[in-house]
């Protein structure tokens, strides 16, 4: 009797749940930012599922949530047909989830067979039971068709490879969904052919995995299904008899787009800023553009695409080994920040609590770091010149405090992008290279930020605004130059452009 | 082919927590233009001072009869006045999150150079001292020379001038002590009134240096770099010849205390300043620099030397087996970090409240 009803209930499960995974209305809210919401998601046993999503879509919140990182704040997660909460990676690999990221959570310093049983070594009384870890670290390797020893140590080996010995590892802990986060970005177009072989046969032993990649040509040639997110919502499923590069980018992009971003009309005059052929091996290759006084250049492109890599050149923080830099049509050579800012260059970096402000310092210390140069007399620091300058840029920007003594530490995102702003503005730059000016800032601080930018522009500043946000791109930008895998894949004039051209540019 | 054990060479990692952690200086920087109450009562190193006073006070009751005297008080400032300039030197390198541990060894090598000169040589005496602590400062210049040109983390590379000063000075001597001329014993031995010269000499160094790190742009950058290397240079700033500067500045600073000690002396020993770089850096750690660099004043690393220089004193005088000594400062310099660690942390909650309010 008991056995018949058993039978029932595994047949039963075997119709009603064909999903391996089911995600319902999650939420998830960090400071200052909803980065999922309401996201639903499903995954078919034995599937091959592409997510997709420009930067800051919520794809990275999303995996970090079934990889046990990050917790959801509502929603239910089912898994396998059993409702779960996910409690730590730990518990996610128990369950039989396994997330391979795209930076690899491997140890260089130990071997391939260590590795995949990190933490859950075959020992004997303490001892490591090398013999057995190297045999079944072997028959898993072959599997995936690495060819090493498995006694190699992980820094001696390729990228590719590594990759491989992270499936491995997935493999051990019998797992049922493998979630692989940008698994091509670092391999050639033969390695690419081998992981897809791989991700079959794995497909073929019955379990499922979600792609993540921005590479649409080989989303398509891999993937059975598309899950698409647009700014932490779910934006479309595409089923594979309608799968087209065109029909992904729209759903990725195909937002409204409002009118927030007060863009003054400014007069555009003279080139200030010329870049010839610039070159640094495998990261920038032969970029070229101008700027004109006045005008702001929008850079687009995705994560990796080489935009901060390219300012960092100009700005002398990385060397080049190539190309030509000219201010106002006067060749140049910036060697390091300090001949960018003789030149009226000022550079807004992308981080601003690693590499914009110095925290345990006050407002006051921070906006001056830059024209303390100005400030001095016989190196001695004058004091009230300091103290009235960054009152007037305070006040300028409306950086809300009730001291300049505050330590920037304590101010709100946006207070402290509007104090490094300051200390570059205090030096009167003609050239503004900003680095996604208003990440991880709320939309009033945002729209203070975009006004600022607008009047500098008004006063013939030339500003390069590095930006992952298509809308701010769209909406500020004069010019528009979209990167990709270290090249200029495109310019576009404001009237022409739109989120589908710059997304297509950026991918290809 | 790395081998087993050999070092992988790192992605720079994610440094945001070192930076996110407040440093130690809780306080809101208060305007240095104006000097009030408010200023003195939230500065940490009243902290320290409080400790020092409190100390002292201790010892006044134990050793009624003992520590309280001028004649003792006076020695004990005098003795600990060549680590305290020892330390204001060390004091910059921490600051820039660096470390110098070759401090004792210029300091003999600085002493022994000069006590060279004017003994084998007849030099001059202060053209003697002058050479001498050009002597340090170019020790100090090996140092910045490992550290900024060659790559070395400053542990090793001034662990290695440790040794090489140290060698210096023994083969200038040849383990011989160099007695030195009495206009040069001198400097060391007289007294401005009541006061003893080293402790003068201690003050005008750390009057000046004080103004240096909070008044000048050159100080401003030190505290800068210390604070965000990588913040630092994208506004502009030099890190290699800012990291030259202290590391010559640190090995000019212990030259002098070096050079001072001698003079006390009246002789120049290739030994002097063995082991003292413990206790220099002590003396900047328990005077308020945090571990994370960034902060850290002269005031509190003369405070430091005190503290040390008093406790020595008073077990001294409570008749303490001088094994016990070493023992005592070295449970000291723990609680004193850990005391600071405990501060900033506090401090941060307090002023994350402070903001949410």
């Amino acid at each position: 009797m008991e056995d018949d009803n058993l039978e029932e209930k595994k047949s039963m499960r075997g119709i009603v749940m064909p999903y391996i995974l089911e995600v319902r209305n999650i939420c998830k809210r960090f400071p200052g930012v909803l980065a999922l919401n309401n996201v639903s998601l499903d995954v078919k046993r034995g599937e091959i599922l592409g997510l997709v999503g420009e930067n800051g879509a919520g794809k990275s919140t999303l995996i970090k949530i079934l990889a046990g990182v990050y917790s959801k704040d509502t929603g239910e997660i089912m898994f396998d047909g059993q409702k779960v909460e996910i409690l730590s990676p730990h518990h996610s690999h128990q369950l039989g989830i396994s997330v391979i990221f795209q930076e690899l959570n491997l140890f260089p310093n130990i071997s391939v067979a260590e590795n995949i049983f990190a933490g859950r070594e075959k020992s004997r009384g303490g001892f490591m039971n090398y013999s057995q870890t190297n045999a079944e670290a072997l028959a898993l390797m072959k599997r995936v068709g690495l060819n090493c020893r498995p006694e190699t140590l992980v820094c001696n080996l390729p990228v590719a490879q590594r990759q491989m010995v992270e499936v491995a590892k997935a493999l051990s802990l019998k797992a049922k969904l493998i979630i692989m986060d940008e698994p091509t970005s670092s391999l050639t177009e033969r390695e690419t052919q081998l992981l897809f072989q791989i991700i079959r046969n794995l497909k073929a032993a019955g379990v499922s995995v979600i792609f993540i990649s921005h590479r649409l040509n080989e989303i398509i040639e891999i993937v059975d299904r598309v899950h698409v997110l647009r700014d932490g919502e779910n934006a479309g499923v595409i089923e594979r008899p309608d799968l087209t590069e065109e029909k992904m980018i729209q759903l990725m992009v195909g937002r409204e787009l409002k009118k927030i971003f007060p863009k003054a009309p400014a007069a555009i005059g003279e080139e200030i800023l010329r870049v010839k052929n610039l070159t640094v091996p495998s990261v920038l290759k032969d970029i070229s553009f101008e700027l004109r006084s006045g005008e702001i250049l929008g850079v687009a492109g995705l994560v990796g695409a080489g935009r901060t890599e390219l300012m960092r050149v100009i700005f002398g923080l990385d060397p080049f080994s190539n190309g030509e830099i000219y201010i106002n049509r006067r060749p140049v050579r910036i060697n390091s920040p300090e001949d960018a800012i003789r030149e009226g260059i000022a550079f807004v970096t992308e981080d601003r609590r690693l590499q914009g402000l110095i925290l345990g310092m006050s407002i006051r210390e921070n906006a001056s770091l830059v024209a303390l140069r100005a400030l001095q007399r016989a190196g001695f620091i004058k004091f009230r010149a300091e103290n009235s300058l960054v009152r007037e840029y305070v006040q300028k920007l409306q950086i809300k405090t009730p001291s300049l003594e505050r330590k920037v530490s304590t101010l709100s995102g946006g207070n402290q992008q509007k104090v490094v702003l300051a200390k570059w503005l205090a030096v009167k730059p003609q050239i503004l290279i900003l680095d996604e000016p208003t990440r991880g800032i709320d939309v009033g601080a945002k729209a203070e930020i975009h006004r600022i930018i607008s009047d500098l522009a008004g006063q013939g500043v030339g500003i390069i605004m590095i930006s992952s946000e298509l809308p701010e791109v769209l909406g500020m930008s004069d010019r528009i130059l979209v990167m990709h895998e270290g090249r200029i894949t495109g310019v576009l004039e404001r009237e022409e452009a739109t989120q589908e051209k710059i997304m297509s540019l950026a991918v290809s | 082919m790395l081998q087993r054990g050999e070092p992988v060479k790192q992605v720079k990692q994610d440094k945001a927590k070192n930076h996110a952690k407040d440093s130690y200086n809780y306080t809101d920087k208060l305007d240095p233009m104006k000097i009030s109450l408010k200023r003195i009562f939230r500065s940490e190193t009243t902290g320290i001072f409080l400790i020092l006073f409190l100390i002292c006070l201790v010892l006044m009751v134990v050793c009624r009869e003992t520590f309280p005297t001028s004649d003792n008080l006076l020695s004990v400032a005098r003795q600990f006045s060549y680590i305290a300039i020892a330390a204001i030197g060390e004091l910059m390198v921490i600051i820039t999150n660096g470390i110098d541990l070759s401090v004792g060894s210029i300091m003999g090598f600085g002493s022994v150079l000069a006590g060279f000169l004017m003994h084998e040589w007849a030099f001059q005496v202060p053209v003697a001292i002058i050479i001498g602590l050009i002597g340090g400062g170019m020790i100090g210049a090996l140092n910045a020379f490992f550290i900024t040109k060659l790559n070395l983390p400053p542990f090793i590379a001034t662990l290695g001038t440790l040794s090489i000063a140290r060698g210096l000075a023994y083969a200038i001597t040849k383990g011989y002590t160099v007695p030195c001329p009495d206009a040069f014993a001198a400097i060391g031995q007289g007294y401005l009134g009541p006061i003893p010269l080293p402790v003068i000499y201690m003050v005008i160094m750390g009057v000046s240096f004080a103004v240096f790190l909070s008044r000048t742009v050159v100080g401003r950058r030190i505290y800068a770099l210390g604070g965000n290397e990588e913040a630092a240079e994208v506004s502009g700033i030099n890190i290699k010849r800012i990291k030259c500067l202290v590391y010559i500045l640190s090995g000019v600073l212990a030259a002098a205390g070096g050079i001072i000690c001698a003079a006390r002396l009246g002789v120049a020993q290739s030994t002097l300043g063995l082991g003292y770089e413990l206790d220099v850096i002590a003396a900047v750690y328990i005077g308020g620099a945090s571990a994370n660099g960034g902060s850290g004043t002269v005031l509190g690393a003369i405070t430091g030397a005190a503290i040390m220089g008093v406790i020595r004193n008073g077990l001294v005088l409570l008749d303490v087996s001088p094994y016990w000594v070493q023992f005592a400062i070295g449970t000291i310099i723990v609680i004193a970090v850990a005391i600071d660690q405990f501060r900033a942390k506090y401090n941060q909650k307090r002023q994350l409240r402070e903001v949410k309010a």
